[in-house]
Order: structure tokens, then sequence, then C-alpha cells
């Protein structure tokens, strides 16, 4: 028996960790079991990941490093944290990769297995850093990860050397497990549901999950263990929920709130096919998946399905969306509700496909020949993504219009806890189909609704409605073939004007701090988060600040204009290089002082940086 | 049956006015669907013509039906949306040799072979005729046109060999001018369970007359056609006295008096796909060209798979209930004291 160590607590608000490694070597898995025990502890949760786009980059090469970062804390929290307290880092080259970003005095628990001199070179370190004095400063725990974890699993039968070695994610998890005071039960009963057909890998895992415990609880590194309380969450019942989960839920809802199938046509693309492999799992609600030959197909055959009164989606991300311009303009013409959930990355062309941007809001605006409103809705959060969905159909429906939602790799991937709704105090979506002629000369498939300036939604199969819908520029109100020059124009005019008219379900901009005075900060999308933190921490210091986060890009809510009026200056921080400033000032004007706040690192903005710029205009 | 539908052509007509080029091998095309369709018993209300860009897909406007004029080759993905989601609806693609070839190749490869329950009409006028003669992907090599004014550089593509390599379940060809063949064309692929596709050989009278002289010519044409009969012989001629044989694996040409008929080709629809691909690859002026149905299989139709599939989910974990999805996997209750208590995995 080994003498029960000396270990200290310290009692800490909230940490930032990132686990990072090889793409192969299960990072993500490891992070988001770490953030699935730690949210069921009861810490508000906020994560990211940060992936390579190569599924797997040579081993051991500074491109190959994937890393999860996840921020706990007993308080509220609105982003993933900027920079971390603790890396675990499994080689070298996730060390080096990671390092810039964490804490002075930050820990820093690495693999020394694996400083062996063929990464080190891979990882363009000229002498090893663990033993030269490049982490003086940092409290460094080196760890002989892979020989323990060999050890700890070898008299387990029938397992082979490789699936030996695979298991040292989860002896690096048990050991961080340990170092925050956490219980390993739950991944515990993760790995026996996973490999219910396995069960010689369950053990595998759970053994070096638990030999990577006793090493925290046992040896000498570790003098120090962390404990984070509870934060104060609202009374509930909660799940842990990444934005295109979220999403592809409230998908689902939109469409069985209005008693209809879902129907959702896609392309594989990153970030976005999360949502397909979601929605693929809800069958048993009636939802129609297509996985279809090209982006194209996807808009295309998502038109078809709401000509036939399906709830339709599709999703995609930037180069996505700009082939599915030209569909898009048909569903303009044909005036088909839809939503087109859109997963922004880094651009242009295939740019960063596994990182976040938030530079196709003019793609979305105004990316389609002619003139092409369409409304756009997107979402702050990731648990946000579900009421957006919903919102997005509710929207579709009004305007008989397709609906973009603005989503982005952040958003997309990133989880946080969300207080599950009750599916029933969902409001339903009432949906119309006319099943009679709107007029005494039969059905009019364009005379539109005083109110909405919507036109009627019949579908295929009633009786007495038969109609052809198409590109061509139409008469008003027959919606027959019409060349006619004034036709054209109160044609377009009607659609710009029904889209503008959802501003009257749109609720007012709201704000925080003073509702006037010399600066505004406006954001949108993803970065809600880090702005509304931001401004927080200034407001805290005791600046006077204000900040609105928008939600509806077309149309804006109609007191926006005001609000930016009662500011001297208005800055706008964004992940692109001003593209929501360009439609401030085209809507309101060139009198007011806009400044950009621009990030396109395929990063998330972090608090500090965006407290430091705003706080320069101070 | 009690409620048989009782429809004449004329209630397919709608009341927009026809605007192709007068002589156009359309307007064959339109009529006789007009007077096809009263003949399948299907209710008008179910029935919809989806068409991409070009001159035959003006075609939804003329059918008083629902319909959709759509974009430049995308039709059959607007097809494809709309059948899996109301697999009741009677859904005709309308698309020419640009359209369906060009543009829209993609689409059309990727229709076909999920086996929709669809039918696709491809009008064959090898030209593009709405903007003004320019050479199609079915113009062949050296065709003189307003973009190939010395001669078409490329091969061109054989519409019935490209729908047979992708495992098209029903393929069939027909000529415009022949109405009465056209008809029962259309009636077999109507009644096809599964993708139908048809090439149907129509005259561009502006831009491209006679394209296909030696298949309408009355003079020629029975010399220049060689229509299929399911378990007949191939036999051809105006004097019904000359066949196809195969021999070493090419199709050849015999005459009546010195091969017997036993030792000819016999046709079978239900064949695999090499022998109605051998058929499409016959070319007048070295063959007659095959008319009728090249194939005609059964394979399992898309959307009712996917329809099973959505049933049979529905058996095994019952319909589909908002709160068991929203409370699935990791939950957690966080009590009024700020106490949280992990929920057992569900
Ligand atoms: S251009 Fe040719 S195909 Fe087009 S309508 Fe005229 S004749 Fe018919």
């Amino acid at each position: 028996m080994t003498e029960p160590k000396l270990v200290e607590y310290e009692d800490i608000e909230s940490v930032i960790i990132r686990f990072a490694g090889d793409s192969g070597d299960g990072m993500q898995l490891t992070g988001t079991q770490f953030t699935n025990t730690s949210a069921i502890f009861g810490n508000d949760i906020s994560t990211l990941p940060d992936y390579p786009s190569e599924i797997r980059a040579p081993a051991g090469t500074l491109a190959g490093v994937s890393g999860f970062q996840v921020n706990l804390s007993s308080a509220d929290i609105l982003t993933p944290g900027d920079e971390p307290r603790v890396l675990v880092a499994m080689n070298p080259a996730a060390l080096k990769a990671n390092l810039p970003d964490l804490q002075r005095g930050g820990v820093i628990i690495v693999n020394e297995d694996a400083f062996k001199k063929n990464n080190l070179r891979k990882a363009e370190y000229d002498t090893n850093p663990l033993e030269d004095d490049s982490l003086v400063g940092y409290r460094l725990c080196e760890v002989p990860l892979t020989s323990l974890n060999r050890v700890a699993l070898e008299s387990i039968e029938g397992l082979t050397s490789k699936e030996i070695d695979r298991c040292q994610n989860f002896f690096a998890l048990g050991l961080t497990f340990w170092l925050f005071d956490r219980p390993l039960e739950i991944s515990m009963e993760w790995l026996d549901k996973k490999f219910t057909k396995k069960p010689h890998l369950a053990k595998a895992n759970i053994t070096a999950m638990q030999a990577g415990y006793s090493y925290g609880h046992n040896t000498e590194t570790f003098q120090m263990r962390y404990r984070i309380k509870a934060a104060k969450l609202n009374p509930g019942h909660y799940r842990k929920i990444t934005g295109n989960e979220a999403l592809a839920m409230g998908l689902v809802t939109a469409a069985q709130k209005a008693n209809k199938p879902l129907f959702y046509g896609a392309y594989p693309i990153t970030p976005a096919t999360d949502i397909l492999h979601h929605l693929v799992n809800y069958k048993n609600f009636n939802v129609r998946t297509l996985q279809v030959e090209d982006e194209i197909a996807a808009m295309g055959s998502t038109i078809g399905a709401a000509f036939g009164g399906t709830f339709a989606a599709t999703g995609t991300s930037g180069p996505g969306l700009a082939l599915k311009s030209e569909a898009i303009n048909l569903a303009v013409m044909l005036e088909l509700p839809m939503v087109i959930v859109n997963v922004q990355r880094g651009g242009p062309s295939t740019g960063l496909p596994t990182k976040t941007e938030q530079s196709d809001l003019m793609q979305a605006m105004f990316g389609r020949n002619g003139e092409s409103p369409v409304p756009i809705i997107a979402p702050a959060t990731p648990s946000d993504c579900f009421e957006t969905a919903i919102e997005a159909f509710r929207f579709a429906v009004r305007s008989m219009s397709p609906v973009f939602v603005l989503t982005d790799g952040y958003l997309g991937n990133s989880s946080e806890p969300w207080l599950i709704r009750n599916p029933d105090d969902i409001p339903p979506i009432e949906v119309s189909h006319p099943t009679e002629a709107n007029s005494d000369n039969g059905y009019l498939p364009y005379l539109r609704d005083p109110e909405t300036m919507a036109r009627p939604w019949a579908i295929p199969g009633t009786a007495g409605l038969e109609h052809r819908l198409g590109g061509l520029s139409k008469q008003p109100e027959t919606g027959n073939v019409s060349y006619d020059p004034l036709d054209n124009e109160r044609m377009n005019r009607d659609r710009v004007a029904k889209v503008a008219k959802l501003v009257d379900i749109i609720p007012d901009q709201e704000i925080i701090g003073p509702d006037e005075g010399d600066l505004l900060v406006l954001s949108w999308g993803s970065t809600y988060g880090a702005v509304r933190s931001a401004v927080q921490r200034l407001q805290g210091q005791g600046q006077t600040i204000s900040h609105g986060h928008i939600r509806y890009l077309n149309p804006f809510p109609a007191n926006l204009g005001d609000l930016v009026d009662r500011f001297k200056r208005v800055a706008v921080p964004e992940m692109n290089l001003g593209q929501l400033v360009f439609l401030l000032r085209g809507r309101y004007g060139f009198n007011h002082e806009f400044i950009p706040i621009s990030k396109i690192h395929g990063r998330p903005f972090t608090i500090g940086e965006l407290v430091e710029k705003i706080g320069a205009l101070l | 049956m009690s409620d048989v539908i009782q429809l004449k052509a004329k209630d397919f007509v709608s009341n927009q006015t026809v605007r192709w080029c007068p002589g156009c091998g359309d307007y064959a095309i339109l009529k006789q669907l007009q007077r096809v369709l009263p003949e399948l018993g299907i209710a008008k209300e179910k029935i919809v013509f989806i068409s991409g860009i070009g001159c035959s897909s003006r075609f939804p406007y003329y059918m008083n039906t629902y319909g959709m004029h759509t974009i430049h080759g995308r039709a059959p993905t607007l097809a494809t949306g709309l059948k899996v989601t109301h697999p009741d609806l009677n859904v005709w693609v309308i698309t020419g040799d640009g359209d369906g070839l060009s543009i829209g190749g993609n689409h059309l490869l990727h229709a076909i072979r999920r086996n929709v329950n669809i039918n696709i009409l491809l009008f064959n006028n090898r030209i593009y005729g709405l903007t003004k003669g320019q050479f199609s992907p079915t113009s062949p090599q050296g065709m003189q046109t307003k973009s190939s004014p010395i001669g078409a550089v490329s091969q061109p593509l054989k519409p019935l060999g490209v729908a047979i390599a992708a495992e098209a379940t029903f393929v069939a060809r027909t000529v415009a001018s022949n109405v009465k063949h056209m008809g029962q064309v259309f009636k077999r692929a109507a009644a096809h369970q599964g993708v139908s596709f048809v090439e149907i050989y129509q005259n561009c009278v502006i831009f491209n007359d006679g394209a296909f002289s030696h298949a309408t010519d009355r003079k020629t044409k029975s010399d220049n056609l060689l229509e299929l009969e399911h378990g007949k012989p191939m036999i051809f001629g105006k004097n019904h006295d000359k066949g196809i044989r195969i021999n070493e694996f090419e199709p050849e040409i015999v005459s009546l008096d010195d091969v017997a008929e036993e030792d000819l080709l016999v046709h079978n629809e239900n064949s695999r796909a090499s022998l109605a691909y051998l058929l499409s690859q016959m070319q007048y002026p070295e063959f007659p060209e095959p008319i009728g149905v090249f194939r005609a299989v059964n394979h399992p139709v898309y959307e009712k798979t996917l329809r099973k599939q959505i049933d049979d989910s529905i058996v095994q974990k019952g319909v589909g209930d908002l709160h068991a999805l929203y409370n699935s996997g990791n939950t957690w209750t966080v009590d009024a004291d700020g106490k949280t208590v992990a929920d057992p995995i569900s």
C-alpha cells in the first residue's frame, strides 16, 4: 500500500482546459467526455473544437494537431474562453501548436513518451522543450503516458498493441478527471454502451481511465487538485447541445408543430454535415433526408418538396451556398417557403473548411442575379440554433419565401448546457393550403394576402387548383408568363415588400446599457458571447457603453435606425472585413461613424481582445 | 371500380397560347400526351409536369395540370424532392438534349440510378433551339452550327446509352412524327414502376430541320428503323426481309433470304443492361435505329424504400416524440437549491 499523499485542493471559479493531440488521438472525444461529466456535475460549460481539415494529416506534425477547448465555470459563461489554463498535450506538435495560447503559469500535462527525436523533428523542435528552459514559468507535469497505459492494459486479453495505444486518450482523461475531482462513472457508462458488442474494448478504455485516475492519486507529480463549484444554473432539466444538433432538433420541431413531414436535402460539406447526421436518426418523426449528387440538387429537391407542401430545408456552407444560388433564386420567384441553413466557414473558395467565419452575410443578402430579397436570421448561441430553426420556418410560411439561417462553424460545433424546452410550450405553426379557387377566375397562384403580401400555397393533389409556376417574369395574380415591363417591376417590388413586411413580427432591437450616448456596439451571430462578455467587463470597469446583438439581418428590426441615431459612434465586431457595417451604412446613411472591428483568423473573438479593441475607443 | 375518372384530351389543355415555332416537333408530343393522359385513369390534380430550360421546357405551361418550369438542367432534382415527399403523384420531367445531357447531365444520371418513380421525356433535336442554333451534346461530329461554323469537334452522346449506363430500369425511344408509336411508349412509360427514360426524336424546323429524316421519311423509314417487340426476332425493312444477328458480340444486318428467323437476335426487355446497351449503339446509317422499349425491369423504387425505412423506424422506436428527443442522451437536473443531479442515461 502506498501512503496516501498530501494533496491540496484549490477552489477556483472557472477553468479553461485544452486537450490537444494528433487528429488520430481521439482528443475531440476526450474533450467531449470531460465536458459531459462536468456539465452533469453542474458546471456551466462552453466548448470549442478546433480540428484540421485533413482527416489524418501525417502523424506528429503541426498540421495534424487537433484540439478541444472547454470552459468550465461556477458562474454564467458565454464563450469557450480566451486563454486555457490547463493544456493536455499528447505529443510535441500539440504542445508547440497550443503553447502560445496558454496562460502564463498555466499547467501543462505532456505525454513524455512522445517527446522522442522523431516526433520532435516532425514538430520542428530543435531541442527537446522538456529539457531546455522554454517551459519555465509553466507548471509542467511530465507523464510517461504511453508506457503507463501499456502496463495498465497488459493483463487484458485479446487486445492488439494498436488497440492498447488507442486507449491513451482515456488514460489522459482519467488523469484529468482526478485533477478536477470528477467522477468516472458517466464516462464508464458511456463506454459500456458504446462498446456493447466489443466488451473487451469497453474494459480496456475503462481500465486506462482508472489507471490515469490512480496515477494522479498516487504519484508525487501532482500535489494540487482543483475544485470548481457547481454553477448556479436556473432550476430545470438540462442537456448539453451543439449548434448543429440544436438546429436539427429545431427543424424537426418546426415540422411537427405544423403537422408536416420534414424534408432535408443535402450534400456533405464541412461544417454543416452534422445536421444531416442528426436528422437521419429522426426518421420516426417522418423526416425524409435525401443525400443528393451535389449542392444544386440539394436545393432543387428542397424546392420540389416545398412545392408539394412539405416543410423543406437544406443545409450547407459558403461554397455550397454559391452553387445553390441559382436555385435559391428560383425559390424566390416561385415564392415557396423553405429554410436554407448556412453554417459559415472560412472563405473565399475552399478557404478554411473546418474553421469559423461570418463572411457570407453579403452572399446571403446579395449573392444572386436580379433583385432577390431573402429574409436572414442569425442565432447567437449553440442552443439558440434551436429557436432560430423554428422561427425561420415561421418566417418562411408567413412570407412564402426561402429564409436563410446563418450560423457558423463555431456555433455548429460548440456546445453549451441547454435548459431543455417543453415542446408543448412551443406554439404551433399555422399553415393553410387553399382547397378552393380564390377568385371568380379560378385559382390565382399569385393573388397576395394584403397583410403579409404572401401568395397562397396550393399543393399538387388539390382538385381544381392546378397551376404552373416558373422562373420567368410573371403577371401579378395569375402568375402567367409576362414580359410586360410594368408587370415585371410590380412583381419585383411586391417580393421586396413582402420580405420587408416581416418587420411586423420582428421584435424591436434590445440593447444593454444606456439607450443613447457615445458608443454603441452592434454585433450579430456567433460573436454574441464574446462581445456581450467584453461589454459587460467594460461596464464593470465603469465605462459607459451599450450593446445590441442583432438577430434579424433582413429585414432589420424597425427601431434599429432610431437606435443607431441615438449614438455618436457604432462599433461593429465581426468575423469578416465589415459586412454588417456595409449593410448598416447602406441602410442608415453615411452620416454615422461605423467602426468595423474585424477578425478573420478562422477562430472566434476572445473576450480579452474585444475588451482591448472596444476599450481603445472609449 | 365505381369512380373511374373520365377525362378528355381537352381537359389537359391549359389556357396559355402555345408559342413554339410553326411546324416544331414539340406540338405533336404535346398533343399526344394530352391524348394519352386521360387513358391512364389518373386524376388531373395528381399529375405534375416539371421542366428545365429550353424550347421543350415550356411544356408545363401548356398542360392543365400542376407544373413547374424551373432552371436549366435541374428539373430531375425538383421532381425527386416532390416525389419522395408525395409518392402518390404522377410526375413527368420534360427535358431536352442540352438541358438533360449537358448542363443537367449529373442530375439526369443520379435521378436514373436512384430509380425514382418518375417519367423523363428527353426531346432530342440535336441542337440548341432557344439560344438560336448552337451544337448540342447530341449533335453529330462535324455538324455546322452557329457555334461550330466549320463543324462540331466533339463526339455526340447517345442519350439511351447514357441512361442504360446509369442502370435505367425503363428505357425507350420513339419518334415525334409517329404519334401512334409515341402514344404506346408513353403508356408503357407511365405504367412502369421506377424511372422511365424516353428519348423522342423531335425535329427542330428552324435550326436543324431534317435531323431525323431517315427516321421520318415515309419512303425510307422502315429500312432505317427497327421496331422492337418483346420476345420477337429483330426484323426490319419495307419488305420485312432483313434482320439483326449477333456475330462475335457485334450486331450485323443479315438478309432473311440467307438466314433463318431462329438465328436472329430476339428482343428481351428484361435482359441485363448489355442487350439494351448494344441496341442503343446501333445508329443510322450503319444500322437501323431501334425504337420502342429497350429495357423494362423491376428494381426497388427509391421513394418506396425510403418510406419503408420511415415505417420500420416508427415500428422500432415508436412515433417520434419531441419530449423523448429533447431528453435523449446525458441529461441532468438542477433543483431549486441549485443542486445538480445526473439523470440516468436514456
Ligand atoms: S427553335 Fe426549333 S425546337 Fe425550338 S420551338 Fe422552334 S422549331 Fe421547336
